[in-house]
């Protein structure tokens, strides 16, 4: 049984109420409710694919270093990336330091790619900032490239002996992870400084 | 497509017409789902229930699939992936897998109500029988998947189940252990049981989709059944589906996920068992050992059988079992009475609440520890149950004189909306009625 306000004649009171009849309000309210519910209901359905506490709980790994010779690296593994810890040589950081800025794709000197007081210490993901390959490098014997650093074998980015991209595809030098000396010969990867 | 009434589908928009020249989906969804549907106008509450269960399957598929991106199917594994990462460490993994475990008793639920509506209106008769056939495979696929899931968590319910239900099958002689170590794929549940498990438990709720799809094909050949169970005569006797039964079915829908999201919320745990928080342990059975409720009743009918006679009591207790719900395939040709509707049916009306209480009885039974008084009662109903439909039914279809029949859906509505549904000459107002206003 139609009430007035719902039924045909209703409608003055509609034009009496800037157009909106009661039945709108009706139409609008449960499906308003239903559709925010149900686009609620999608925000877990896509969240769930995010890294979970446990992936997240392994943010951050340390690494004793102390074994480490000059001009050796070890290769450790972080977040399931590969993470290169090299020693350079005092020939390998004047390499570094002789390079011009402006020669540089990503412009960075060694200095800032390492810790003061650890120049010597050159930590960077060993994922190549093209499509990331892990470079070749790192090991006794590998080959480095001309600039004595890292050769990508996948599309043949070459990184100089600070892990920067001189030549190839490659857009930036190898990331430097965040990390801090907890030690003067460890290492945490994935710790701030602070 | 089932009335000659029924409104073509004229695209609004130019692309859908361009679509619908090329590919005529949008006119098989609106002829199915759309204004192109007629849809008896006396349909009352229970015939929201169908649309329900596919709403349920939905919400199985689609959580069921995130799920599977976190579950590791290994015997070593997929407790701790269940309870310490889906349920821990992934992003509302807990409310993923609580809307998914929740998520199946509801369907049953839905599905059980479907059924009992289909039961008491006449769902299953000419000429309806392949509708009622179909729904049937689909429910049996709804059982297998649901117990397949159940052994996913890998804990002791899960195991034990595993080991009981392909138990089943070793109650047939000869051929019966062999077939539960092939199914098993060794000789006790372990990890070529659950790999398999978990294949098939991905692999059925697609089949069920699929089997639904013919179930609806089926019911729109001859066109949804109503109340009264008379046929449709005229335009005057539908509605199209949209929007008269979108909206009905829409609100009702949001009512039952409230309710869904309440349990989901408050009572997650409500209808599990506790021992399934432990993992699996091949030498030891939980003392009380049942299935999840929506197995109890045919649990109740394969514990009823204690005494061997002729056969094995085990081989009494599966055959019956399987047989309980097989019988119900022969059901279009037990109730022979040209009566669809219970609503006209004094006597049948009577052994169907019968039934109803009976099938309770045996769910109680199903899921109370045994002892000896319970399986008497159980031993009682299981033997009502098969005696309504293969005594009770058959009789009361030949005796019973049913009421009249109103001439049509429309003067059974025309009545007044509380009277729709009742009898010819008995359309005693109720309180609150305003069938005679205006």
């Amino acid at each position: 049984m139609a009430t007035k306000a719902q039924s045909a004649e209703g409608s003055d009171t509609a034009v009496a109420n800037g157009g909106v009849r009661r039945r709108d309000f009706l139409n609008i309210a449960p499906v308003a409710f239903a559709g925010i519910g149900g686009i609620a209901a999608l925000a877990p359905l896509i969240i769930q694919m995010s890294p979970s506490a446990d992936v997240l709980a392994l943010a951050s790994t340390e690494v004793d270093i102390s074994k480490i010779q000059p001009g050796q690296g070890i290769k450790v593994s972080w977040r399931k990336q590969p993470v290169f810890v090299r020693n350079l040589t005092p020939k390998e950081i004047a390499e570094a330091n002789a390079v011009s800025l402006s020669d540089l794709r990503d412009k960075q000197t060694l200095a800032e790619r390492t810790k003061p007081g650890h120049a010597n210490w050159l930590i960077t993901l060993g994922v190549c900032t093209h499509l990331g390959c892990v470079p070749l490098g790192i090991g006794e014997g590998e080959n480095r490239g001309p600039y004595g650093g890292y050769f990508c074998p996948c599309h043949g980015s070459m990184y100089d002996t600070a892990g920067r991209i001189r030549q190839g595809p490659a857009p930036l030098n190898l990331q430097v992870p965040e990390y801090k000396f907890t030690s003067p010969t460890t290492v945490e990867i994935g710790a701030s400084e602070k | 497509m089932s009335f000659s009434w029924a409104k073509a589908y004229e695209p609004k928009h130019p692309a859908m017409r361009w679509i619908d020249e090329r590919l005529p989906l949008p006119r098989v969804v609106y002829g199915a789902i759309g204004g192109g549907y007629p849809v008896p106008r006396n349909l009352n509450y229970w015939w929201n229930f169908g649309v329900l269960a596919g709403l349920f399957l939905t919400i199985q598929i689609v959580t069921g699939i995130v799920l599977a991106m976190h579950y590791i199917p290994s015997t070593d594994g997929a407790f701790n992936s269940v309870n310490q990462l889906i349920m821990r460490d992934v992003n509302a993994g807990w409310f993923l897998r609580y809307a998914h475990m929740n998520g199946a008793s509801f369907f049953f639920l839905v599905t059980y109500i479907h059924i009992f509506r289909g039961l008491y209106y006449g769902s299953y008769k000419a000429p309806r029988e392949l509708v009622w056939m179909l729904g049937l495979v689909i429910y049996l696929l709804m059982m297998a998947t649901g117990f397949m899931g159940y052994v996913l968590p890998w804990g002791q319910m899960s195991y034990w189940g595993a080991q009981v239900i392909t138990g089943f099958f070793s109650a047939f002689p000869l051929v019966g252990e062999p077939i539960r170590i092939w199914l098993l794929g060794g000789y006790a549940p372990d990890q070529a049981a659950l790999t398999r498990f978990y294949s098939l438990h991905y692999l059925l709720p697609f089949v069920i989709a699929a089997v639904v799809i013919l179930h609806i094909w089926a019911l729109h050949i001859p066109g949804s059944g109503n109340p009264t169970g008379v046929d449709v005569k005229d335009e005057k006797d539908t509605l199209p589906f949209h929007p008269f039964y979108t909206a009905k079915d829409g609100w009702f829908a949001g009512a039952v996920l409230l309710f869904y999201a309440v349990v989901t919320s408050f009572a997650p745990n409500y209808l599990g068992h506790a021992d399934n928080y432990i993992p699996a342990n091949p030498l030891a059975t939980p003392a009380h050992i049942v299935p999840e409720w929506y197995f109890w009743p045919f649990y109740a009918i394969l514990r009823s059988f204690t005494v061997d006679f002729i056969l094995p009591a085990k081989l009494w207790g599966v055959l019956a079992m399987f047989f309980s719900i097989l019988l119900l395939f022969f059901l279009p040709w037990i109730d022979k009475s040209p009566v669809r509707s219970g609503s006209y049916r004094p006597v049948f009306k009577r052994f169907f609440w019968l039934l109803v209480v009976d099938v309770i009885v045996l769910g109680y039974i199903g899921g109370a520890p045994i002892n000896a008084t319970r399986v008497a009662i159980g031993q009682f109903a299981s033997a009502y149950y098969f005696l309504h439909f293969l005594v009770i039914l058959p009789l009361v279809s030949a005796f019973e004189t049913p009421l009249p029949l109103p001439n049509s859906i429309t003067e059974s509505v025309l009545h007044g909306e509380v009277a729709e549904a009742a009898p010819a000459g008995q359309t005693r107002p109720r309180r609150g009625s305003v069938a005679t206003a205006e």
